[in-house]
């Protein structure tokens, strides 16, 4: 069913405000996603850089990271989430 | 098994849209039955055996590192011996949650109930309800909130400023992003698995490119390799907020 409406998706590029409702989701997620990204990328280097430093306190280090990276994906979700929100 | 694959998936427009009333079952309640089953039956028939000072059997032995990992790798970590009394809520959600994600993976099955709204809302909820209970209940209501809008060391005159964003990202935004989290994280996974799963249909039936359909085949078990990590990290996330957000309601900072 789902795989259905991806094709449905893909083949609605006829009518051009589809087309366009189809650019600014992308545009929203890909927005969305250029923070986390960059955030992600900080927390997860950070993280390294301790558990390297100190590997006996690694396993903190692991539980703050994971909590660090779920709350700076949540931007990047909200993004997808509205990305699917939006209707043409 | 036919039963299962009878009942349909909702389609992708409604992943926020509410259902058809409250007799619609799908296939998404199924896989939530399911989830809710084993959870009892795998702590049912655990916990069985309980002067056997050896642990055996799969099932004794997955509950039993199941608690532990809960109270070690979640609790300890958060809250502290202050929380334990919190275990058996946060592993019964971690094992339901996982369990509902695992089925992303399962042939046949394949989809993850919780790449669909309802559930991690109410789950979600009742995270919200229980943080605001305990701090009402340990803190009582006016130094709850009092702790809770104004953080230590502010300025007063950016007071203005903080109370309003803390207002909204404590008793609103928390609920809401632990929802999106566990559902678009579980979304966009089933989305990445039907996308190469339908990319390797298409190679295979158009002539010429079957030659490419191998490299697209590798990547699809690859992802469904990942999102066996993913189903058990968004479980592990899930629990662990639920339990920073009691603790937070629980010892708050001066």
């Amino acid at each position: 069913m789902a795989l259905l409406h991806l094709l449905l998706l893909a083949q609605t590029a006829a009518d051009p405000t589809k087309g366009l409702t189809a650019i600014g989701r992308g545009i929203v997620y890909g927005g969305a996603a250029i923070g986390p990204g960059i955030g992600i990328g900080l927390v997860v280097g950070n993280a390294i850089t301790a558990m390297a430093r100190q590997p006996e306190s690694a396993g903190t280090v692991r539980t703050t990271m994971f909590l660090g990276i779920a709350f700076t994906e949540a931007l990047a979700l909200f993004g997808f989430v509205l990305a699917f929100i939006i209707s043409g | 098994m036919n039963l299962l694959l009878a009942v349909d998936v909702p389609p992708i427009s409604n992943v926020t849209i509410w259902g058809a009333g409250p007799l619609g079952f799908n296939k998404t309640a199924a896989i939530y039955l399911f989830a809710a089953v084993a959870t009892m039956l795998l702590f049912y028939f655990g916990t069985r055996r309980k002067d056997a000072l050896v642990p055996s059997g799969i099932l004794q032995n997955s509950a039993e590192s199941g608690v532990g990992f809960v109270r070690n790798q979640i609790i300890m970590q958060t809250m502290g011996t202050d929380g334990l009394k919190y275990l058996p809520y946060l592993t019964a959600l971690f094992f339901f949650i996982f369990f509902s994600n695992i089925t992303e993976i399962i042939p046949f099955v394949q989809f993850p109930a919780n790449a669909r709204f309802g559930m991690p809302l109410a789950l979600a909820l009742i995270t919200w309800v229980i943080y605001n209970v305990v701090g009402v209940v340990k803190q009582g209501p006016l130094h709850y909130v009092k702790n809770s809008l104004i953080p230590p060391g502010v300025p007063k005159p950016i007071l203005i400023l903080v109370i309003p964003i803390e207002f909204v990202s404590t008793f609103i935004v928390r609920p809401f992003s632990l929802m999106v989290r566990l559902f678009a994280n579980m979304l966009a996974g089933h989305l990445i698995l039907v996308t190469f799963a339908a990319l390797c249909a298409g190679l295979w039936a158009a002539k010429v490119t079957v030659v490419i359909m191998p490299f697209s085949f590798a990547l699809l078990v690859a992802m469904t390799g990942f999102e066996i990590l993913v189903a058990f990290l968004q479980a592990f996330i899930f629990t662990i907020l639920t339990a920073v957000y009691i603790d937070s309601s629980m010892h708050p900072s001066h």
